[in-house]
C-alpha cells in the first residue's frame, strides 16, 4: 500500500452523499440547438439550448454529444459513438437551459463538434454521472480551492459560477493560446499558470495549489485536468490532509452505465466512471490513474 | 398522426408486447434507473429484459482500455464483469423482478458442471422467465469455445436442460465455421429458442505504439458494421431449425428490425444502438410498428 494509503482520512468538510450529486437525465437523447459557437484561443466554445433538459445539472456532471448531421462522415467513417463533455456553464435562456461546452480538436468526434454553427442541431443526452459536492458554506472557514488544468477548466467553471465570489480558482495551461480559456472566469478570483510563462506564472498549477495549501486556513479542493495533474493534486491534498474531489476523464460509449467500457481502478475495484464518477473522492484513487483514453 | 401499436409476439410461452428486446450486456436496467429515474420503468424500452451475463464466481472484467471505435461500430473487451451467482441472486434479481417485462437471465459457465449449477440456481427462482445461455466461452475441460462447435454446444445445452425446466435461449456466436450446424445441435439438445449474433471477434492496434489497444488483447465488434453479416446468419439459422430466433447485430432502426424479421427472426435485439440513444429500443419498436402498419410484413424471398 502506498504511503498515502496508510494515512488517516483528511480532516475537513464531508462529501455529500453520492446520489445528491446527481441531477437525473430525461430518458433518451434529445435534440438541442446550437446558439453560439466561437473560438477561444486553442479552444472552441459552443452554447446550446436544451429546452428538454433540467435547468440545474450539478457541476461536474456531463452530457453525451453528437452532431445532428454528419456524424459518421469523418475520417474512417467516424465518429460513431457520442462524446462525453462536462458542461462548463448553464444559463437560463428564453426556452430553458443553455449549456456551454468547451471543445478541443483531438479526433473525429471533437473535430465534427467543432464545426457546429449557430442553428445546427446537436444530439444530447444527460446530465450523467455524479458531480461535485456543494462546497462548504460562507460561514465556514474552509476555503474552496478550484483547480483546472487545460480543458479540465470546464467543470471547474461550472462550480466557480455556482460559488460566485467565494471561489478561489487556480488554472494551468500548456500555452498562451490555451490560457485564453481563463477569460471565461472572473479575473479577480483566478490565479493563472502556464508551462511557457506566456500568461500568468511560469509554473504548474499544482505549484500554485501547494502554496495555497501551505496557508493556515482550512481548505477543500475540487479539481479537473490531465491524469498526472490530478495524481499530483491528490498527493498534495493528502500531504496537507485536505479533502479533494477529482473529476476524471475516460473513453465512454454510453454514459449511463450500460457498456462498462469506462471503468477506472479504485481502492474498491473498478468503478464505472459514467455512473459512480466522473467526480471521485481523491482518497479512493491510488497510483497513477485516469480512465482509458478515448480512441483518438 | 396516429401511432401504430406494436404487435405482440409469443416467445417460449411468454406473451411479449412487441418484438424488441435488448442484447445482453448492452442495457443495465438498474444503472438506467439511477441515471434516468423511474421514467425508464414506466415506459420500458424492451418487451423482455435480458440481464448482463452472470458467472458462478464474481469477475472484475478486463483491464482498460475496453473500447475502440471503428467505422459504424465499436470493439469492446469488457470481459463480463459481474457479481457472481450469489451476488446476482441476492442483490440484483429481486430488483430486476420489478421490471414490467419478462426477465431473461444470461449465464455463462466454463464447464457443463458450472452451467448446471448456474441453471439450477437461476432456474428455480420464479422471477426468472427464461435463461439465455452464452456459449462464447471456452470449455476449460476441452479448451474449445463451446459455441464454435456443435458437439460442445450440445453438451452445454444438455447440462442446462438437465438442471432446470426454465425456457432456454441459446445465444449463438458468429465466430463459428457453420452457425446453422451449431443451431441444429442446440435444437436437438433441447434449446427452446436461439439468439444471434453475439459480437464478431476483432482487434485494434494503438496508433502510436502498434501494440494491442484493448486490455483484453482482442474484443468483439458490434454496431452497424456487423449488420449484413448478422442478417445472413439469422437467415441461415432460421432455415436450419424450427426454433424461434431473436435476431440482432447492428439494428439501429425499425427498417433494420423489419429486415431481421423478414429473414426469419421472431424477435429482434437492440444492443449497441442503445449506447448512442438510451431509448433506442422504444424508438425502434415504434418505427417497426409504423412500417408494419403501412406495408404489412414481408418475408425473405429469392432475388
Amino acid at each position: 500500500m502506498s504511503e498515502w494509503g496508510g494515512r488517516a482520512a483528511p480532516q475537513g468538510s464531508v462529501a455529500d452523499p453520492p446520489e445528491s450529486r446527481r441531477t437525473r437525465a430525461p430518458f433518451g437523447r434529445r435534440l438541442a440547438q446550437v446558439e453560439t459557437a466561437g473560438d477561444l484561443g486553442a479552444y472552441r466554445v459552443i452554447r446550446a439550448s436544451d429546452p428538454g433538459g433540467p435547468a440545474a445539472p450539478r457541476p461536474g456532471q456531463f452530457y453525451m454529444l453528437a452532431a445532428g448531421a454528419g456524424w459518421g462522415a469523418g475520417q474512417d467513417e467516424r465518429p460513431y459513438l457520442p462524446r462525453a463533455f462536462s458542461f462548463a456553464r448553464v444559463e437560463l435562456g428564453p426556452t430553458g437551459p443553455v449549456l456551454s461546452f468547451v471543445l478541443e480538436d483531438v479526433g473525429p468526434g471533437t473535430e465534427r463538434l467543432g464545426r457546429l454553427e449557430p442553428g445546427d442541431a446537436l444530439w444530447l443526452a444527460g446530465p450523467f454521472g455524479l458531480g461535485f459536492s456543494v462546497p462548504a458554506g460562507e460561514e465556514s472557514a474552509t476555503r474552496a480551492l478550484l483547480v483546472g488544468g487545460g480543458i479540465g477548466l470546464a467543470p471547474i467553471l461550472a462550480l466557480a459560477d455556482e460559488l460566485g465570489p467565494r471561489a478561489n480558482t487556480l488554472l494551468g495551461f500548456r500555452s498562451g493560446a490555451h490560457a485564453e480559456g481563463s477569460t471565461l472566469f472572473r479575473a479577480e478570483a483566478t490565479a493563472l499558470a502556464t508551462d511557457d510563462g506566456s500568461r500568468g506564472r511560469r509554473a504548474l498549477v499544482t505549484e500554485l495549489l501547494g502554496e495555497e495549501l501551505g496557508r493556515e486556513t482550512g481548505a477543500e479542493v475540487f479539481a479537473c485536468g490531465p491524469a498526472p495533474m490530478l495524481a499530483a493534486v491528490r498527493d498534495l491534498c493528502a500531504e496537507h490532509e485536505v479533502r479533494a474531489e477529482l473529476a476524471l476523464e475516460s473513453g465512454m460509449a454510453c454514459g449511463f452505465g450500460a457498456c462498462f467500457g469506462c471503468v477506472v481502478p479504485t481502492r474498491s475495484g473498478y468503478v464505472r466512471l459514467c455512473l459512480d464518477g466522473p467526480v471521485l473522492d481523491a482518497s479512493t484513487l491510488e497510483g497513477t490513474f485516469g480512465g482509458p483514453p478515448a480512441a483518438p | 398522426m396516429s401511432v401504430a401499436l406494436e404487435e405482440g409476439v409469443q416467445l417460449c410461452g411468454f406473451a411479449l408486447r412487441g418484438p424488441v428486446i435488448n442484447g445482453s450486456g448492452t442495457f443495465d436496467a438498474l444503472a438506467a434507473v439511477r441515471a434516468f429515474g423511474e421514467e425508464v420503468l414506466e415506459d420500458f424500452p424492451f418487451s423482455a429484459y435480458v440481464s448482463k451475463t452472470i458467472t458462478v464466481e464474481p469477475r472484475a472484467g478486463n483491464p482498460p482500455p475496453r473500447l475502440w471505435e471503428v467505422a459504424a461500430g465499436l470493439i469492446n473487451s469488457i470481459g463480463l464483469p459481474n457479481k457472481g451467482l450469489e451476488g446476482f441472486l441476492a442483490e440484483d434479481l429481486p430488483r430486476l423482478a420489478t421490471l414490467r417485462a419478462p426477465l431473461v437471465v444470461s449465464v455463462m459457465g466454463r464447464s457443463p458442471r458450472e452451467l448446471a449449477e448456474l441453471a439450477g440456481r437461476v432456474g428455480e427462482r420464479e422471477e426468472v422467465a427464461m435463461i439465455e445461455l452464452n456459449v462464447s466461452c471456452p470449455n476449460v475441460e476441452t479448451g474449445l469455445v463451446m459455441g464454435a462447435d456443435p458437439v460442445e454446444t450440445a453438451r452445454a445445452v444438455e447440462a442446462v436442460r438437465a438442471a432446470c425446466d426454465t425456457p432456454l435461449i441459446v445465444k449463438l456466436t458468429p465466430n463459428a465455421t457453420d452457425p446453422p450446424a451449431v443451431a441444429a445441435a442446440a435444437d436437438s439438445a433441447g434449446a427452446d429458442a436461439l439468439s444471434l449474433v453475439n459480437t464478431l471477434k476483432g482487434m485494434a492496434l494503438d496508433p502510436v505504439t502498434g501494440r494491442a489497444w484493448l486490455g483484453g488483447g482482442t474484443g468483439g465488434v458490434s454496431g452497424p458494421a456487423v449488420r449484413a453479416v448478422a442478417l445472413q446468419q439469422v437467415y441461415a439459422v432460421s432455415r436450419a431449425t424450427a426454433l424461434p430466433v431473436i435476431g440482432m447485430g447492428g439494428i439501429t432502426s425499425g427498417r433494420d428490425a423489419a429486415d431481421f424479421l423478414a429473414a426469419g427472426a421472431t424477435c429482434v435485439g437492440v444492443g449497441t444502438e442503445s449506447f448512442r440513444d438510451p431509448a433506442a429500443g422504444r424508438r425502434i419498436g415504434r418505427e417497426l410498428a409504423a412500417i408494419r402498419a403501412k406495408s404489412g410484413d414481408f418475408r425473405w424471398s429469392e432475388p
